[in-house]
């Protein structure tokens, strides 16, 4: 199995699929919310443009995270 | 029924959220997560014109309205818009506070059926506390201009809750929903949702917990869903159950609470 690396390296238009979580308490919490568990996809779908934060398609949404939590978000690369 | 309700001062509870009741009424919380149509709901059902508008946070602190349906009067309380109601957030714990502690007849929770899968995150927390909820899938119309199928009775079927598929812009549904409405209030249906169970570690606490807060005898609140919380190590819920239920939690009941926390922690 290919290595996990955090959500923000996936590069726009990439597809990734998440394999665990580092953030604790309530970000963690907030980022299960957004429906960020083990095993959905998340597509990189574009940067703001200073890089940060970055627009992802999540479960049919399109949401912005921050470095600070994207971060905190691994993922592998989902072969397509 | 009634004399439970005043047992454990109910009545005074509606009062701390400042909802006003005349006896008979039925009261009726409407959730969901942001822009679903909550506020079009509430407007179409009540006739009144509360501010609807498309962007997120609008409703922040609860508006209520009444509306009779055949021979029963309704007040409906329009909740903040939440993806969840672990309290990260005022508008959260508004929402959270209000559905477990002002023991509303029945809560609604508006879905988007646009992107449902993101919406049933807050149905599950929801079912978790009360039995009492409506699911309805709003947006159809929107939903069928993406080419999206919403499989309405599958839906019920797996959450175990009555499901309503609406477009309240147009009224599409809606009489369905308050004839939903006033079969539950009336106790007439009684769903039984899907419970989620944990992994063996975390249920075990919880049979641990639970006695204990049945001892505390806090009237209609769940009290699976309130070992879970404390479980989660929420302190929001125990501030709740201080103010609105007026019972002081022991220090005991706290040291034995933290002492299974810590167990599921260090396993």
């Amino acid at each position: 199995m290919t290595k996990d690396f955090p959500l923000y390296r996936l590069h726009p238009g990439q597809n990734g699929i998440v394999t665990r979580l580092s953030a604790e308490g309530l970000t963690r919490r907030r980022l299960l919310d957004l429906g960020l568990v083990v095993g959905t996809v998340v597509e990189s779908i574009r940067k703001s443009p200073l890089g940060d934060p970055i627009a992802y398609g999540i479960r049919g949404a399109v949401i912005a995270l921050r470095k600070e939590e994207s971060s905190q978000v691994f993922v592998r690369a989902k072969n397509s | 029924m009634g004399l439970t309700r005043q047992s454990f001062g109910a009545a005074s509870l509606r009062e701390k959220f400042a909802i006003s009741t005349k006896s008979g009424q039925k009261i009726i919380a409407l959730a969901g997560n942001p822009n679903t149509g909550k506020s079009t709901v509430f407007n179409a059902l009540t006739g009144l014109n509360q501010h609807t508008g498309n962007w997120p946070g609008k409703t922040v602190l609860q508006a209520q309205g009444s509306f009779y349906y055949l021979d029963q009067e309704f007040v409906l309380v329009d909740l903040p818009g939440t993806y969840s109601l672990l309290a990260n957030s005022i508008e959260e714990q508004v929402a959270r506070d209000f559905i477990c502690f002002a023991d509303p007849d029945a809560t609604v929770v508006i879905t988007d059926a646009t992107c449902l899968e993101r919406n049933l995150n807050l149905v599950l927390q929801v079912t978790e506390i009360t039995e009492r909820v409506i699911v309805v899938v709003n947006l159809l119309d929107e939903a069928r201009r993406k080419k999206i199928q919403v499989d309405l009775g599958k839906l019920e079927q797996e959450l175990g809750v009555p499901v309503v598929g609406t477009v309240a812009r147009s009224g599409e549904g809606l009489d369905d929903l308050k004839q939903k409405i006033y079969d539950l209030a009336k106790g007439r249906i009684n769903p039984k949702p899907t419970m989620i169970k944990y992994d063996i570690r975390v249920e075990e606490c919880i049979n641990t917990i639970e006695p204990l807060i049945s001892e505390l005898h806090l009237g209609r609140l769940n009290t699976r869903w309130l070992a879970l919380r404390l479980i989660d190590g929420d302190m929001t819920i125990i501030e709740g159950i201080e103010q609105y239920l007026g019972v002081n939690l022991s220090d005991s009941f706290k040291s034995e609470v933290s002492l299974e926390w810590a167990k599921v922690q260090v396993n």
